[in-house]
């Protein structure tokens, strides 16, 4: 079920105000996060935000196709290399 | 020859049925269209005269996308997902199901039928 309309999409507060700090005052600057839950909002286009996967931050670049898709859903927090295997034995190998 | 939308309609089946041959219209809009032309739907598609058909086709192309158009919808909305590097679009582009279903087993009307695996079988221990 979607978030209800009535609140509003879910954007942490201190990320907003540090992207709006960011917009008034016409810098850019790759601001570090752990808020994955946060909804992409048209004043994030154009900036760099470095979401955290569990691991290390992944850098995003936020589109204007971006905009209402959540920052976590661009940082992947799972690594699949491929099964085992000959094929992987070989691979590995070299 | 009842033709709306590209699509030629099965003749001898009821015209709530036959609509719904037509991408993107299924039971419920045929029957809203139906209604919408003030057409009996169990009439069947060979019985029309091209008055009725007329007024179907218009209700159609004026209301609802369909065929070709909602095809091209769906895929760009597919490609704008891949493009945007986010993770359903990731997993459009590996061929997994988008919607967190399982993959250790099952998920196989997306990943397409079972491929041979090499190496799979392991020799039996003694």
């Amino acid at each position: 079920m979607p978030r209800s309309v009535k609140k509003g999409p879910f954007i942490s507060d201190k990320l907003l105000l540090k992207i709006l700090g960011m917009n008034s005052r016409n810098e850019k600057k790759v601001i570090k996060t752990w808020s994955r839950a946060s909804t992409i909002s048209p004043d994030f286009v154009g900036h760099t935000v470095a979401v955290h996967n569990g691991n290390k931050f992944i850098p995003v670049y936020v589109t204007e196709n971006m905009v209402g898709h959540k920052l976590g859903e661009f940082a992947p927090t799972r690594l699949f290399r491929g099964h085992s295997g000959k094929l992987a034995d070989k691979r590995s190998g070299r | 020859m009842a033709r709306i939308a590209g699509v030629d309609l099965p003749r001898g089946k009821r015209i709530e049925i036959a609509l719904t041959y037509i991408y993107g219209i299924g039971a419920t809009r045929a029957k809203q269209i139906i209604e919408a032309c003030g057409v009996d739907p169990s009439r069947r598609t060979q019985d029309l005269d091209d008055d009725d058909v007329n007024r179907l086709r218009r209700q159609i192309e004026g209301n609802f996308k369909v065929e070709g158009a909602l095809r091209t919808e769906t895929s760009m909305n597919i490609k704008r997902l891949m493009d945007i590097g986010c993770y359903r679009g990731i997993r459009h582009r590996r061929g997994l199901p988008v919607r967190g279903q399982r993959t250790h087993t099952n998920a196989r009307t997306h990943k397409g039928s079972k491929r041979a695996v090499t190496g799979k079988k392991k020799p039996p221990r003694k």
